[in-house]
């Protein structure tokens, strides 16, 4: 049993950073209609970013995971000026393609900057190695939780906090879901849809560079770190695609059932279990868990 | 009736195109303040481009669009609301997942945030013009009825604090009640407050009920125009817009009768 929980203690850590790439790729979805394949190496490059801050700069750990976020969220808002505004009113399978450009750009480009490179590379962080126990005696038994995968659940929630009071709350927010879902009606009301699409793109690429700084402690910074993002993918189709709760379940049921699966499962179901569940999920449930069903009424 | 009051909005020799569809050919009409103004036209006759060439959708090809003695067209959207110019759409087109209330609140999101307690006893206002709004404040509007959505787009368009608002077929879909109702409540915000009103409609006879200056719009262009007191008794608008038909002096009629805008 405490196996048990252990491994779901960590599917969960694991899940949330599914959750939170799969948020970003929910949120231009939102917005733009448009899937943004290149999602997971804003999270790769936000990794790139946070290790220049921390190591190069020499900045403290979270001074330079506030900077990486802010800019992240700048190059996200500069990439949706710069590639994907020209391309407004095309198909969206010519953004598709762009951002598919732009994710082999980043791989590509990350490889040519020196101190990046190739190589993988160790995120310090001051928490590393740490271990908590919860229940148990005496530093032995209960459950044990490393801090990494506390810092992951720990900064997740506090993410997805603040996104739900800036969605709810804030006037700027309300306008964000008005326009994602009612393009031309934001127009209407002098919503300036431009400038709001251009900012989802900057708390999208914000979002991931967050999961890329959570995830290096463990997996460490290197150029392909953003293939996690096709995992994500999964996670975003569970819990319905354009549903923001549903991002973060469905990320956590992919991470959770990924880690059992590793466990009591025969090699390999690891890897695959994550496409079994999306499987079943459009078979049964073709909306995914929170998708939003609304037809207009005349 | 308020036909002496200055004109606020011109059209002059509007032409507009969808692609290399031309929509609107040439139309050129005249709004003065604190009046209701229709423009009648069947389908594709271009009614709703007029309203879009307005408020800044679509920039027209040839002539100017002419507010409070400014050219406007080809204007931001954005900055076109703020000026004072509020579109009511066609088809409601409220926000379905936000709340009734957030969709109020959009509708005031050119005002600035000191204006928050003047907004706030608006939607106080508009509650009185529409109490089932202030019922189903917290419901997402997706859930409301085609009515009650059409009251809700013509309130958020309200809270812009509008000088004009361009109303595209208001009854579109609605009963002929509901169309009553709602055409009421147009006419108390025009009285009441002042808010001059562009109308686009089908339905002839409550537009001309309601209105005070007509345009008849064919294939974009504008074919006639006059008080709707005027319209009202003209017998190609009696023939071909209100569907009442005279018979001919030997009890005969002729099939198809002509046009000719006299």
């Amino acid at each position: 049993m405490l196996q048990f929980l252990q491994l779901v203690a960590s599917g969960i850590a694991q899940g949330c950073i599914y959750g939170l790439i799969a948020l970003g790729f929910v949120l231009i979805y939102k917005a733009t209609e448009a899937v943004n394949f290149a999602q997971g190496d804003l999270m790769m490059l936000g990794g790139f970013v946070g290790l220049t801050c921390t190591v190069a700069l020499g900045m403290p750990f979270w001074v330079a995971f506030i900077a990486t976020l802010i800019v992240m969220m700048l190059f996200g808002m500069v990439l949706e000026r710069a590639v994907l505004r020209p391309l407004l009113g095309h198909p969206s399978f010519t953004v598709v393609m762009a951002t598919i450009g732009i994710g082999f750009l980043a791989r590509g480009v990350v490889t040519m900057i020196p101190g990046w490179g190739t190589d993988t590379y160790v995120l310090p962080v001051p928490y590393r190695d740490e271990i908590v126990r919860i229940g148990g005696s005496d530093g032995s038994g209960g459950l044990v939780l490393s801090m990494e995968h506390l810092m992951i659940i720990a900064v997740t929630a506090l993410l997805i906090l603040s996104l739900f009071l800036l969605f709810k709350y804030t006037k700027i927010g309300i306008a964000m879901q008005a326009t994602s879902q009612n393009q031309l009606a934001a127009f209407y009301m002098g919503i300036p849809v431009r400038r709001i699409n251009m900012l989802v793109w900057g708390i999208s690429a914000a979002v991931s560079a967050c999961a890329g700084l959570l995830l290096a402690p463990i997996t460490f910074v290197h150029a392909n770190m953003g293939f996690i993002g096709l995992k994500a993918f999964p996670a975003a189709v569970v819990g319905g695609f354009g549903s923001i709760p549903g991002a973060l379940v469905g990320g956590l049921i992919v991470g959770i059932i990924e880690t059992l699966a590793g466990f009591y499962l025969p090699e390999g179901f690891k890897d695959i279990a994550a496409y079994i569940v999306v499987l079943v999920m459009l078979v049964v449930k073709p909306n995914g868990l929170f998708g939003e069903n609304l037809r207009k009424r005349v | 009736m308020s036909l002496d009051g200055e004109i606020i909005l011109q059209l002059n020799n509007v032409e507009s195109s969808y692609g290399p569809v031309k929509a609107i050919r040439g139309v050129s009409l005249a709004v003065r303040q604190s009046s209701i103004v229709t423009v009648l036209g069947a389908n594709g006759a271009g009614k709703s481009t007029i309203l879009k060439t307005i408020s800044g959708i679509i920039d027209p090809q040839k002539g100017s669009v002419i507010y409070k003695g400014e050219p406007i067209q080809k204007k931001d959207p954005a900055w076109i609301v703020r000026q004072g110019i509020a579109h009511v759409p066609e088809g409601r087109e409220i926000f379905p997942l936000l709340t009734v209330r957030e969709n109020l609140l959009m509708g005031a999101y050119t005002r600035s945030i000191g204006e928050r307690a003047a907004v706030d006893s608006e939607i106080e206002q508009i509650h009185a013009y529409f109490p089932i709004l202030k019922e189903r404040s917290g419901q997402p509007a997706g859930l409301l009825s085609g009515g009650q959505q059409q009251m809700l787009a013509i309130s958020r368009a309200l809270l812009a604090k509008p000088t004009i608002m361009l109303l595209d077929e208001p009854s579109l879909g609605l009963s002929p009640k509901l169309t009553k109702e709602i055409f009421e409540i147009i006419l108390r915000i025009n009285r009441e407050r002042g808010v001059t009103i562009l109308l686009v409609e089908q339905n002839a006879r409550v537009a001309l009920k309601y209105a005070d200056f007509g345009y008849v719009l064919e294939v974009g262009r504008i074919v006639m125009e006059d008080t709707c007191a005027v319209l009202r008794e003209k017998d190609d608008i009696k023939e071909f817009y209100l569907g009442i038909k005279e018979s001919g002096v030997r009890g005969t009629r002729r099939w198809k009768k002509k046009k000719n805008w006299r």
